[in-house]
């Protein structure tokens, strides 16, 4: 890994500002998503509501960080991991945007729950376990983007699988609820909304997992299989 | 060393920049074998092993000093000029050690031609700029010149902007037209290879680009080795591309993997800029 200085300082500290506000972005998603699930389980209307109109500072985060990685190539012409970093950047952008929709979807369907008057939510229990586990998933990755980590990226990949088994644990629990009683259907499509968006921030914390691995090993891993994967991101074929 | 020993195969099998990549063979006309090159006592090239291909781009680069103008030059041994230059090793040109005693050098500069970062026009007529090498190597007549004249000048997209001045003085064209009358000058005799050092770095973008543009037609019907100091340059019209640094080749490999991902972390400081 290139660690020395550029003997443009101004070009380090863009580069810098980038990776900080892509960290800052990341924080600010994985709060949405903490505090959507959280709203969700204690009926906090006012939370909701709050998470629902945050997002729109999630857009403008991807928006900005776009606009600075397209003037740093207009400038600098960027070469080797440099170009590779902001190549990632853009597409760890998307992902943590794409993982902010999910956050205010869930906060708009915890308050479609709340309006029906529901008051029990079905696998709710689950639903936390899931929640909690996307949001340690992502805040992995962004601490693997932080260290410039494949080996730890790499492990992320592995860990989402865990996280697709739970929500197809909950799929079925929800059909078999609806067959006990036909009254949970409206309830349970909602609750199976929210759980397939939290499977989807688990797959955006893999997809950002696989961005690392290219910034850092120079190998698009997105359509590889788990084995090589692995064997890039611990790769010996990197730099002398 | 050869492109074989230090990237896999798929690499190996060569790569063209039009876009498409066919399985290339590739064809070694240049092949440097522990080459080694003396400035009087300083060690300035030290044991280089290179194999440059034909219908190929290949770039040299490196920061000021490292060797890659004195390793361009040594191919048509314009160094001979100098007594105390002197090369050892081996050069090979299609399989034939130029750095032999018994090399017809002319001969050897024929088919391996030369321009240089400033533009060279003889003082005299463009026709004869290009006319003048042709006739110290072959016995052409009139029409036969004409056509050659023109076909030089074509191919070095300058025809169409000097036909109907062909008894004007090199001199009295612009920066890029006259570079352009040297590259024309340069494959008129129908070298084998075309030596470009730093060709562009004085000319203007626009004529640069030109130039950029007609290196990429030329490739094909010619072994083409550049040494430049603008590395996007390098990136735009190389093939290949020979880092180097303090008379030592770092990394050589296939242009687009060396500026996405440089095997040697010393090539990535250098094209980063984070060298120094």
């Amino acid at each position: 890994m290139t660690s020395n200085d550029h003997s443009f300082k101004r070009y380090d500290q863009e580069l810098e500002e980038i990776r900080t506000r892509v960290l800052q972005m990341g924080g600010l998603v994985e709060l949405q998503i903490h505090d959507a699930i959280k709203a969700l389980s204690e009926f906090d209307l006012v939370e909701m509501e709050r998470v629902d109109k945050n997002d729109h500072r999630v857009n403008a985060d991807e928006v900005e960080i776009d606009q600075a990685c397209a003037l740093i190539i207009a400038r600098r012409q960027p070469t080797a991991i440099d170009l590779r970093m902001l190549m990632g950047i853009s597409k760890i952008v998307t992902d943590l945007e794409r993982s902010g929709d999910k956050a205010a979807l869930i906060a708009r369907k915890a308050k479609v729950i709340l309006a029906e008057g529901k008051m029990r939510i079905p696998c709710i229990a689950d639903i936390r376990e899931i929640g909690e586990m996307a949001v340690g998933l992502l805040r992995t990755a962004l601490n693997a983007f932080a260290r410039q980590d494949a080996v730890s990226a790499a492990a992320i990949v592995r860990e989402d699988l865990e996280i697709d088994r739970k929500f197809q644990a909950i799929t079925r629990q929800l059909i078999t609820f609806i067959m006990e009683d036909p009254r949970m259907i409206s309830i349970s499509f909602e609750v199976m909304f929210i759980a397939k968006a939290v499977e989807r921030i688990g797959d955006h914390a893999k997809n950002i997992a696989e961005q690392i691995i290219y910034i850092t090993r120079g190998t698009d891993v997105r359509h590889v299989s788990f084995d090589q994967l692995e064997r890039e991101a611990q790769g010996t074929d990197g730099q002398e | 060393m050869s492109l074989q020993e230090s990237a896999p195969l798929s690499i190996a099998v060569g790569y063209n920049k039009n876009g498409d990549h066919p399985p290339v063979e590739l064809n070694t006309q240049i092949a440097f074998r522990n080459f080694n090159f003396h400035y009087g006592k300083f060690h300035a090239l030290k044991n280089i092993n290179l194999d440059i291909y034909h219908s190929h781009v290949t770039a040299f680069i490196g920061p000021s000093g490292c060797g890659k103008s004195t390793l361009l030059r040594a191919i048509n041994r314009i160094y001979d000029l100098y007594p105390d230059q002197r090369a050892d090793g081996e050069l090979l040109l299609d399989g034939k050690n130029v750095l032999d005693k018994g090399i017809d050098i002319n001969h050897l500069r024929a088919r391996v031609g030369m321009v240089f970062q400033k533009p060279t026009p003889f003082p005299m007529a463009i026709y004869d700029n290009i006319a003048f090498g042709v006739n110290l190597q072959e016995r052409l007549s009139r029409t036969e010149m004409d056509d050659r004249v023109e076909w030089a000048l074509r191919k070095a997209a300058l025809w169409d902007e000097v036909k109907g001045i062909l008894k004007q003085s090199g001199m009295s064209l612009s920066g890029g037209q006259q570079q352009r009358l040297c590259i024309a000058r340069g494959i008129a005799v129908k070298p084998e290879v075309l030596l470009l050092d730093e060709p562009t770095s004085a000319l203007d973008p626009i004529s640069t680009m030109r130039i950029e543009e007609l290196i990429s037609e030329l490739k094909q019907d010619f072994t083409i080795v550049i040494v430049t100091h603008n590395m996007q340059q390098a990136a735009r019209i190389s093939d290949y591309t020979a880092y180097m640094y303090l008379g030592e080749m770092i990394e050589y490999g296939v242009t687009d993997q060396i500026f996405i991902k440089p095997q040697k972390k010393a090539t990535e400081d250098y094209i980063t800029g984070r060298f120094g």
